[in-house]
Parts: structure tokens; C-alpha cells; sequence
């Protein structure tokens, strides 16, 4: 590989962007173990549980999903700000200090799994949290290795120069990583630990993640299609008021039934019902841009993923979304199959996309800088798992909702939730016929990121170097 | 950019983020320190942890038309009237096994979680556990051996068994129970409790 044409940044990118897809294929298997388990229980049953397959799945998730970003990032701190890294050499030790922690948390996921109910289960094993599980002494870890990234990032556009991305990007990434401390304390009162969890899990995939992920997409698209700086700049801008304006409040769907006062239902219910609305606008944003500009596309699959990140995060995200935010509908679908049908298709319409997009865009430039066009050859590749991953995810996520609406219908609104009910709806044959469904599509996906991992393996190997820009 | 134009500029809509972020930012620490005095446990909406000494019912509320927890009456857990430090040791052994067993990549807690078994926020006024009176005994004796005492309806999903102390197991009742009593606006809607002896 040609990695002597990439800059200090985006050498350590690259190590975060194997790392991610790594971990990616981990999700992609615990998924599936996982989804095997809902339809045979019997399977690894007391070996690896489902509450420690569905971990690992969730967990791997979160780590893969930020160590794409962290290498987004360092993608395009160099082009950006002008300059070089101000820490190379901090951003390694970072690199290999978190990967290092990563892999001792799922070492004792899988071996110790579960601790006695002590304070120090939760600094050594788990912390029995959805979504930020990892012991204490791991979120330590990611907090100093973040605070290290922040420096290394805003440093360097401080020594280049400042644009209207790298500010947003900068003030955003602190946000970030505040956020997370939110999720680091205990309490015996589950009602405050929900409140606070919260706080990282919302106040991070519907407001920092959101204006994160645009402001790669705004250089992106100014990588990709040429799009003007002036406008994408403007453009951000109009995001980062809708996002915030609208999800830093809209924090209160999530605070209509777990022991919050009433005037969230009010609260919550508004202003996450106008969270599509940002989403709505970057669909139109890029729509726009791509169409008004003579296009010409010199990273193919990048420019395919991107696109594929704006219908995704509409639909996942905002569509999805809206469909369970108001109080009266959020009462029958809340913790049901609803919210995982939600969950999987907005978590990869919205990051998953981004990061395969940003994954390409990096190996165009490994590859020697050369056109990702119609001269590819083997194209054939990325796009079978570009359709793969899609049509899984789709598929998967229409079988979930299926699902939830079933659970909810019968378990929810006939039942009245009991432990039978629960049971009432798990044996309904349209419920059972969606987890196969589901595991189905999980397949697709599956063999997609497979197909992925040896596209970007070999993507542009074998043209001839005419083809270079 | 041209002057009739502002509206469109970047220098407006820079403003606007700065301002809207900060003007929802503020609004929402407001919100919290409200909301947090009114999670605190002793307060209305989330009762103390002593409740466990008392019965915790459900019942329909007129006004609000939904169904919300009520407390009455001395319903001890395991028969022992529990002090204040008690009880709430005991509340915080229940939450940390729960955490620490991981139950929430199974189940959901006041809905959230993972969603391959029943929801618990409830559990304690299950019809599962037949009648008030062994109700408490049932439990333990599940959480201790949910394979021998498993339900499942058909089903061949069993909870595993997570290897309770007793003394865990009997924590974890007593979260449940006080758990129960935590006012959720409904939620579950129109949940169908354990048949309720009146007093
Ligand atoms: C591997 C998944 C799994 C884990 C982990 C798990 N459970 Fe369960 N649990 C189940 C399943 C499945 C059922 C239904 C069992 C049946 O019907 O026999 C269940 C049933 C229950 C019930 C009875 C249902 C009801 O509505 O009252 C209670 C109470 C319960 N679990 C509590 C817990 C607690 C407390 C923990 C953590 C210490 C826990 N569970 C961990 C899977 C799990
Ligand atoms: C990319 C952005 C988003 C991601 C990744 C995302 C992801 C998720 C996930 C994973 C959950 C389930 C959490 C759990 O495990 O309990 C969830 C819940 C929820 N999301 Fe989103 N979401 C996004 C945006 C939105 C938007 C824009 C809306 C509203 C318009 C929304 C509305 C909801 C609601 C109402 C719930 C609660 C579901 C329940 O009651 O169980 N989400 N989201
Ligand atoms: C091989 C494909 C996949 C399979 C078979 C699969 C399966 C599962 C299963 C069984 C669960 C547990 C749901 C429950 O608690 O009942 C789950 C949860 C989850 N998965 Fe996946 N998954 C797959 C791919 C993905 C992808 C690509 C993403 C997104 C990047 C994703 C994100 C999530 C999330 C966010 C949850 C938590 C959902 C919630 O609690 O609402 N999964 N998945
Ligand atoms: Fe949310």
C-alpha cells in the first residue's frame, strides 16, 4: 500500500479505520448470534447468553462507529486546517491505548461476563448499562484518550488556520466528550440513572453524532462533487440551529415514562417531532448540490455511501423516529421491537453509511490517488455490498417493525404488558415469522460486510496507473 | 452573498446556531434541576426506599385516567419492618446486582433495555406470582433457579440461571417492589396487576 502519500493524520487514520472495520465484522457476528438466540434459545445457552451476545453486538457497535469518526477526523484535520498534526506521536499512543482497552473489555465480556452485585463489578466487569456497559476504569480510558484527540485536533487548527467546519467540528467534539461523563456515576435510584443515561445516549446520536457526521458530509462534498465552501459552510450552520434547536430538547422523549414529571410529555413530544426537520434539510442540501453541479464524481463508491448516508439518516432516523416520538404512540411501542426497528435502521443510515463513505474516500487516496469511475475494475464488489448492506438493513428493519407491531398491539394494548403477555406476543406466528425474517436479512448483511472488507482489500490494485488524477 | 439576502448569509445563520444552541442548552439545565428534585427518592413521583415496608398497589386515578401506584398499609418485605439505612442498603445491593448480572441486555427496566424477555418495571404486581402472599417467596425461589421454576409458555426461552446469593436474590425483590411504586404516567399502559386483596 501507498502510504507514503498520506499525511501524518491520515496515517493514523488508517490504523482507526482498520480497527473499525474489524470491530464491524465482530458486530456483524454477535448480531447474528444474537438473532439466532431469539428464534433457538437453546442455542449457546449458558455458554454466551443473550444478554452478553446482544452486548458485545451493541458494544461493538459504539466503539466501531467512534473509531471511524476519530479517524474521520484525523482524515481531514491536515487538509482543513492547512498544516501537520501537531501530535503524531500522541495520537498513536491514543490509538493503541484504546484499542488495547477495547480488546481486555471484550476479553471479560466473553470470559467473566457477569460479577456479584459490587461496586467492583462495575469498575472491572460491566456496569449493566445499554449502549456504555464498558467498566468503569474503561470509561477513564476513553475520557483521557478523547481529551488527548481534542487537544491533537484543535491544536493543529489552531497552529493552520480556522473554518467555519473545523469550528463547529471543534466545539462539537467537546460536546462530545463532556457528554460522555454524564454516563459515569452510579446510583441506587434507577429513575436518576435512566435520566443521566440519557443524556449520553440522545444528547449523542441526536445532537453531537448528528453535527459531526455533517460536518464530514459538508468536506466530503466538497471533496466528492467540488461543492462550494461558501455553501456548505452556510449550510452547516443551518443544520447545527435545527439539530440543536430541536434535539437538545427533544432529550424528553426519552423522559415520558421513567418516573420524569408530565411537562416532558409536552416538551419532549414538540421538539422531537421537529428533529426530522434538520435531516429533512441536509437530504435537501445534498439532493441540491449534487444535482446543480456538473457532476463529476471521482470517488464512485465514497459518493454512492454518502448518498446512501442522507436517504438513510432521513429515513432511520427522522422517519423512524417520528413514527414512535409522540406520548400517545410512545405508550404502546415504548421497549418494544419498535424501538429496535428504529435503532438498527438509524443507526446505519445515519453512521454506518458515513464511516463506509469516509473508508473509501481513504483508500482512493492509498491507492495512489487514482479515479473510483466507471474504469474501476472488479466495480462489482462494492457494489454487491453496497446493495447487500442496504437491502439487509432495510429488509431487517421492515421485519422488526412487523415485529413491534405485533408486540405492541398484543402485548402492550391487550394484554396490559404482563410477563404472559410478553409471552402472548413472542409465540405469534407473524411476530415469529419477522425474527426469521430478520435473521435472514441479518445474513445479507452479514456476507455484505465481508464483501466490503475485501473490496476495500482490493479496490484499484489492478489498474494501471493511467487512470491516476 | 447580497444584502437583501442577510436571511440566506452565513453570518445569520452562524448567529442563529450559536444563539439557538445555547438559548435550548440553558433551557435544559433549567429543566434538570427540576426534573432531578423531582426524581430524588422520597419525593412524590419516586418514593422512598422504605416503601418496601408498605403494600404498593395500582389503581385507577379519575383525574389523570391512568393507572398509578398507591401506598397504604404495613405490607414488611419478608416479614421485617426494615429502618431507613436498611432499606436503602438494601435498594442499593438490588440495583448493583442488577447491573452487574447485566438483566437490562434481556430485559427492560421502566422500558428500556434489550427486549428478549418481559418487562420488569411492574414485575412485582405480576399475576405471575399468583397471590399476594407467597407472591415475595415466589420470586426469590425464581431468581435463585429460574430453569426449575421457569414459565416460558411454550416457548424454549428460559432465563439462565445467574448464580443469586440469597442475599442478592432477596435485594432484587425488594428493587422490584420499590421499583413498582415509582409513578410512570402509565406505563405500561393499562398494565393488569396481581389480584389485589383490598384492606
Ligand atoms: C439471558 C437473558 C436474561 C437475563 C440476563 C435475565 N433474565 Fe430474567 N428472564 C429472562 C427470561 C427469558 C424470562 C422468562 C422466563 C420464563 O418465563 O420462565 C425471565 C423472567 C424474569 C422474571 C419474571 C418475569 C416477570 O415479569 O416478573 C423476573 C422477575 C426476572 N426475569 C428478573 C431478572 C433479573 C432481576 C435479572 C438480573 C439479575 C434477570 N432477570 C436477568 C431472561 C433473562
Ligand atoms: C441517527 C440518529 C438516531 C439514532 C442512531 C437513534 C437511535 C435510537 C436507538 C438505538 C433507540 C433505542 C434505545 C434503547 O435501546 O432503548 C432509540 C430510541 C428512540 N428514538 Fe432514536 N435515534 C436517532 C434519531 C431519532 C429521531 C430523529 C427521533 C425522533 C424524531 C428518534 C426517536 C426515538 C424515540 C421516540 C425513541 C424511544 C423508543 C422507545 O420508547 O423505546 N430517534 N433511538
Ligand atoms: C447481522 C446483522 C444484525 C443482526 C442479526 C442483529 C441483531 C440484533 C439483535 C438480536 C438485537 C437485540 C434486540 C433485542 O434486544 O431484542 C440487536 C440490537 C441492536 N442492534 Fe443489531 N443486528 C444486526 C446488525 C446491526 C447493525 C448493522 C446495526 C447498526 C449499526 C445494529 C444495531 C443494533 C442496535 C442499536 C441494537 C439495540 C436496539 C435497541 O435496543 O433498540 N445491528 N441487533
Ligand atoms: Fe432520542
Amino acid at each position: 500500500m501507498a502510504f507514503a502519500n498520506l499525511n501524518l493524520g491520515q496515517k493514523v487514520s488508517v490504523k482507526y479505520f482498520i480497527g473499525a472495520m474489524v470491530l464491524f465484522i465482530a458486530q456483524m457476528v454477535f448480531g447474528l448470534l444474537a438473532g439466532i438466540q431469539f428464534i433457538q434459545p437453546e442455542f449457546l445457552y449458558q455458554i454466551l447468553d443473550f444478554n452478553v451476545t446482544r452486548m458485545v453486538h451493541i458494544n461493538a457497535m459504539i466503539i466501531w462507529l467512534l473509531f471511524g469518526f476519530l479517524g474521520s477526523v484525523y482524515w481531514l484535520v491536515e487538509d482543513e486546517s492547512g498544516t501537520s498534526l501537531v501530535g503524531y506521536k500522541l495520537a498513536n499512543i491514543g490509538f493503541w491505548v484504546l484499542s488495547i482497552a477495547v480488546t481486555i473489555v471484550v476479553l471479560v465480556y466473553l470470559f467473566v461476563q457477569v460479577g456479584s452485585g459490587t461496586q467492583a463489578s462495575l469498575w472491572l466487569i460491566n456496569e449493566g448499562r445499554e449502549y456504555i456497559e464498558a467498566p468503569r476504569w474503561a470509561d477513564i480510558g476513553i475520557v483521557l484518550v478523547m481529551l488527548a484527540f481534542f487537544y491533537n485536533i484543535a491544536a493543529t487548527f489552531m497552529k493552520g488556520k480556522w473554518s467555519g467546519i473545523s469550528g463547529v467540528l471543534v466545539l462539537d467534539l467537546l460536546a462530545l466528550a463532556g457528554i460522555y461523563l454524564a454516563g459515569m456515576f452510579y446510583s441506587p435510584n434507577i429513575s436518576m440513572d435512566q435520566f443521566w443515561w440519557w443524556w449520553v445516549v440522545h444528547l449523542w446520536v441526536e445532537a453531537t453524532w448528528e453535527v459531526l457526521v455533517a460536518c464530514i458530509m459538508a468536506w466530503g462534498l466538497m471533496k466528492t462533487i467540488n461543492a462550494r465552501r461558501e455553501i456548505v459552510t452556510t449550510w452547516l450552520y443551518v443544520e447545527v440551529a435545527l439539530m440543536f434547536g430541536s434535539g437538545i430538547l427533544g432529550l424528553g422523549h426519552h423522559y415520558f415514562w421513567i418516573g420524569t414529571p408530565e411537562y416532558w410529555l409536552t416538551i419532549g413530544g414538540f421538539f422531537s417531532a421537529l428533529e426530522p426537520v434538520p435531516l429533512v434539510a441536509m437530504l435537501v442540501h445534498a439532493v441540491y448540490d449534487t444535482g446543480t453541479k456538473n457532476l463529476k464524481v471521482s470517488n464512485h463508491p465514497a459518493f454512492a455511501w454518502f448518498i446512501a448516508h442522507v436517504f438513510g439518516n432521513f429515513l432511520g432516523a427522522g422517519v423512524w423516529g417520528f413514527f414512535q416520538t409522540l406520548p400517545q404512540i410512545n405508550l404502546y411501542t415504548h421497549g418494544t421491537q419498535w424501538s429496535a426497528s428504529h435503532g438498527h435502521l438509524a443507526f446505519f443510515g445515519a453512521y454506518v453509511t458515513i464511516n463506509v463513505a469516509m473508508f473509501y474516500m481513504a483508500i482512493q487516496k492509498i491507492r495512489g490517488g487514482q479515479i473510483f469511475g466507471s474504469a474501476l475494475v472488479n466495480k462489482y464488489r462494492w457494489k454487491t455490498s453496497l446493495a447487500l448492506l442496504n437491502i439487509g438493513a432495510m429488509g431487517m428493519t421492515i421485519a422488526l417493525l412487523v415485529a413491534g407491531y405485533q408486540q405492541a398491539f398484543i402485548e402492550r394494548a391487550v394484554e396490559g404488558s404482563t410477563w404472559s403477555g410478553f409471552f402472548e406476543a413472542q409465540t405469534n406466528l407473524t411476530f415469529i415469522a419477522s425474527m426469521n425474517w430478520r435473521l435472514l436479512f441479518g445474513v445479507l448483511m452479514t456476507i455484505g460486510t465481508f464483501v466490503l472488507a475485501w473490496d476495500l482489500l482490493t479496490i484499484g490494485k489492478t489498474n494501471d496507473s493511467k487512470n491516476t488524477t | 452573498m447580497n444584502r437583501e439576502n442577510y436571511w440566506a448569509s452565513q453570518t445569520f445563520w452562524k448567529k442563529c446556531a450559536i444563539w439557538v444552541t445555547a438559548v435550548m442548552f440553558v433551557i435544559l439545565i433549567f429543566l434538570t434541576f427540576d426534573s432531578v428534585s423531582k426524581i430524588t427518592a422520597g419525593t412524590e413521583r419516586v418514593p422512598e426506599y422504605s416503601v418496601i415496608n408498605k403494600k404498593v398497589f395500582y389503581k385507577y386515578s379519575e383525574a389523570r385516567d391512568i393507572l398509578v401506584p398507591e401506598i397504604c398499609c404495613e405490607a414488611p418485605l419478608f416479614g421485617k419492618k426494615l429502618s431507613n439505612d436498611e432499606a436503602a442498603d438494601l435498594i442499593d445491593l438490588g440495583k448493583l446486582t442488577i447491573q452487574a448480572k447485566n438483566c437490562m441486555n434481556c430485559h427492560t427496566l421502566l422500558g428500556n433495555g434489550a427486549y428478549y424477555a418481559p418487562d420488569l418495571t411492574k414485575a412485582w404486581l405480576d399475576q405471575g406470582w399468583i397471590n399476594e402472599s407467597i407472591r415475595e417467596n415466589l420470586m426469590v425461589d425464581f431468581l435463585l433457579d429460574p430453569e426449575a421454576n421457569a414459565r416460558s409458555f411454550g416457548t424454549n426461552r428460559k432465563m439462565p440461571n445467574l448464580d443469586l446469593t440469597e442475599d442478592e436474590a432477596k435485594a432484587v425483590v425488594a428493587y422490584l417492589k420499590w421499583m413498582s411504586a415509582i409513578d410512570t404516567n402509565g406505563f405500561p399502559a393499562w398494565f393488569k396487576p396481581i389480584y389485589q386483596k383490598e384492606e
